[in-house]
């Protein structure tokens, strides 16, 4: 199954790199891992989306709280949380694709953030979900670069991770 | 400790190994680490132990920590001095050792430069030390070393890098230890929760056949007292893995024997059989256990101690953890048995009618008829000689296995050896690091003429230090363990694994001022070791030519279950 962990991390150089080995040494998946400094400047704030038995999971928490940098772990799927990916994608925009695309970004509630002669550059915010969705419901020969960040994930209501 | 004297950074080392009332440091120096041997020469807090290389510095280090429980110290320069410690610092994590290993690093500015010796020793070790540093201004060397012992030491124990590059030791700063510290993101949890060590006390009490299986997890948190107390007032079997001998008294009429792989028939039947399991300081390896399929083939509740919480729940399904120092557990389960005074209940004496009936397969007979010098009657005679009270050593193959099942060993931290990387080559340096710790005690170190070759070298050291080790080797001309399976699963295809054109150790030994003995016959075992022993200010190596074509029984084939044992009767 696919889980969301979050973790706060003291901000150090090689943080990062202690978590990457971990995943990599010890064979579990990373779908996307997002990493940046919180509003504390000492400390990271990281969103991994993995996969796995829930025996994997709860040895990827166990491992993950090990790290010594790490100082706090939740896996956001043991409640309610939100999840949300920015993407960018430059489309081009000739012809009769430049009202199409301008029509699918309104749809799609996205945001075109740059205009050039032949191209769109759209930014959109979602869920994983809504943001192949986009991509899907595209023209394939009008794409012409995508970016993604990666899921970041906040907890529901109460469900605060914080030092 | 604030002094508003400003030192170098070489001095500020020197005085956190004070500060930790560290005793030795061994180490070999080079580039990188000058000003730090230059501080070294000016001291006299610690004795510096040179060696022959670096990986026996961890080594050395590693058992002198073994040994004594302390934190063990090593010190190497940047470069291959580091690459060189590395196998010597996943030794001691695969086993748990606390260590801090100091490597000198090229100046600041040359980072990332492909500078002379120059190797990224945080990212090289990562994957093998509980936490390293890089030490980047000479103002945080003493909170980084302070730290380094405190990570070590802790929690579950393991070994920490603290690399420094030369320019660093050569600055000055004000020398201030932290007396405490406090890291926000690791805080290990030592007492066990309450309510599930009642939970395993009633477990204990009303099971019809108990099994406790304890690991290194009770020597390292000196948890053998209780242990016993906890065994005696339950009148339980105990099994000990590879790294858990000596943590309960292996002459005692409860303990069923080592268990695993090679482990005795009662040991792993026992295992299989029972209907409550309480594992201590333990992990349920490959090697323990064997296929975790064939032992969840029988169905029991199993209780786990253990103080990192990883370990538990990770290759076998348990039913109560108990997150905890052991010896802190053992004790909160040992007050309430005492209330409880249980007596000897009708399945317990059923049960050990049944473990008595697997011990008189008496799994550990062998043959001793063929003039030939048997490798497991060197064993028995060497712990008769030394009274059963030796620190003994061991390298990595078919000896390591014989000196487990055969020194019978009723102390903690008297067997040496590594059980989780299985290191070739330990048994010399680790036989240093305890005759270092304990200098009148007897140390043995159990050994092939395939593992001492990978660092013979040591000869030197143990010159230098009048170390008298007793060296046992058990020489069968082959890498024994591999023959062995080699036997088994590949048809007798011996590939490799006869060891050709060795050197005549006696005059080897000799050429470095040591005694050396050669024994070939089986009547002299006895005589040579009584010899040896009674030359108590020498280095004497006993060169035993053993029968080639002894194995290692029990044995449990990869892939198989504790019960699918292979007996020597078998064949």
């Amino acid at each position: 199954m696919r889980h969301i962990i979050s973790l706060l991390m003291e901000n150090e150089s090689g943080a990062l790199s202690r978590v990457a080995g971990l995943f990599s040494a010890r064979g579990y998946n990373i779908e996307s891992l997002t990493v940046a400094p919180t509003e504390d400047p000492t400390l990271s704030r990281m969103t991994i989306v993995t996969s796995g038995s829930e025996e994997v999971i709860e040895q990827i928490i166990k491992q993950l709280n090990k790290l010594v940098d790490v100082v706090k772990v939740l896996d956001l799927n043991d409640g309610k949380f939100i999840e949300r990916e920015l993407m960018l994608v430059k489309v081009k925009a000739t012809g009769a694709f430049r009202e199409e695309m301008k029509r699918m970004c309104d749809i799609f509630r996205g945001r075109i953030i740059d205009v050039a002669d032949g191209s769109f550059t759209i930014e959109l915010t979602g869920s994983g979900h809504k943001l192949d969705a986009f991509i899907e419901s595209l023209d394939k020969a009008a794409i012409l670069e995508t970016v993604r960040t990666g899921a970041s994930g906040i907890g529901r209501g109460d469900r605060i991770l914080k030092v | 400790m604030a002094d508003t004297k400003k030192i170098t950074g070489a001095d500020i080392i020197i005085r956190c190994l004070e500060e930790e009332k560290v005793k030795f440091v061994f180490g070999y120096p080079g580039g990188a680490v000058l000003h730090i041997y230059d501080a070294i020469y000016n001291q006299d807090y610690f004795k510096h132990i040179l060696v022959r290389h670096e990986q026996a510095a961890v080594h050395a280090a590693d058992a002198f920590s073994r040994a004594t429980g302390e934190v063990g110290v090593a010190l190497v320069t940047s470069g291959p001095g580091a690459t060189n410690a590395i196998t010597g610092i996943a030794t001691a994590y695969m086993d748990s050792i606390p260590l801090v290993v100091i490597s000198g690093q090229v100046p600041v500015p040359a980072i990332g430069l492909d500078a002379f010796q120059e190797v990224d020793m945080v990212g090289i070790t990562r994957p093998c030390v509980k936490h390293n540093f890089l030490v980047k201004d000479v103002k945080d060397i003493a909170v980084t070393m302070k730290k380094a012992f405190h990570i070590a030491r802790t929690g579950r124990p393991g070994p920490v890098v603290v690399d420094i590059p030369k320019d660093i030791t050569a600055n000055l700063a004000e020398f201030n230890y932290p007396s405490t510290i406090e890291l926000r993101s690791y805080n290990p949890i030592t007492k066990g929760h309450s309510g599930q060590i009642k939970k395993a006390v009633k477990l204990l009490l009303e099971a019809k056949r108990p099994m406790v299986y304890t690991g290194g997890g009770v020597v390292l948190g000196d948890a053998s007292e209780a242990l016993v107390k906890l065994v005696k007032a339950l009148g339980v079997p105990v099994t000990n893995t590879l790294m858990g001998l000596g943590g309960y008294p292996s002459t005692d009429k409860q303990f069923v024997g080592m268990l695993g792989m090679h482990g005795t028939y009662e040991a792993n039947m026992a295992m299989q059989d029972c209907d409550v399991l309480l594992a201590v300081g333990a992990r349920f390896d490959d090697r323990v256990i064997g296929n975790p399929e064939h032992f969840f083939s029988k169905s029991r509740t199993i209780i786990h101690i253990d103080i990192d919480p990883s370990s538990i729940s990770k290759r076998v399904k348990v039913d109560v953890p108990i997150v905890g120092d052991v010896k802190s557990v053992l004790a909160e389960m040992n007050d309430l048995i005492a209330i409880e005074k249980p007596q000897p209940s009708a399945a317990l004496k059923a049960w050990w009618a049944q473990i008595d009936a697997w011990r008189s397969k008496l799994c550990l007979n062998y043959a001793n008829n063929n003039g030939l010098i048997k490798p497991q009657y060197v064993i028995e005679k060497l712990w008769e000689v030394t009274k059963g009270e030796a620190y003994v050593t061991s390298d990595v193959g078919q000896h390591q296995m014989w000196a487990a099942q055969y020194y019978k060993f009723d102390k903690p931290r008297r067997w040496i050896n590594s059980g989780g990387l299985g290191t070739m080559g330990v048994g010399l340096p680790y036989a240093m690091g305890c005759q270092l710790a304990d200098p009148t005690a007897q140390v043995a170190c159990v050994t092939g003429e395939g593992s001492i070759q990978m660092n013979i070298q040591e000869l030197s050291t143990c010159k230098q230090y009048h170390l008298p080790i007793k060296v046992i080797l058990l020489n069968n001309r082959y890498l024994g363990m591999v023959r062995q399976w080699q036997e088994f699963f590949y048809e007798n295809r011996y590939s490799e694994s006869y060891m050709d054109s060795l050197p005549d150790f006696v005059k080897l030994a000799e050429s470095y001022g040591h005694v050396g003995m050669q024994i070939t016959k089986p009547e002299d075992v006895e005589g040579a070791l009584k010899e040896a022993f009674d030359l108590k200010s020498r280095f004497v190596f006993l060169d035993f030519i053993t029968d080639q074509k002894e194995n290692v029984f029990p044995m449990i084939a990869n892939g198989k279950g504790l019960s699918e044992m292979i007996l020597a009767e078998d064949l």
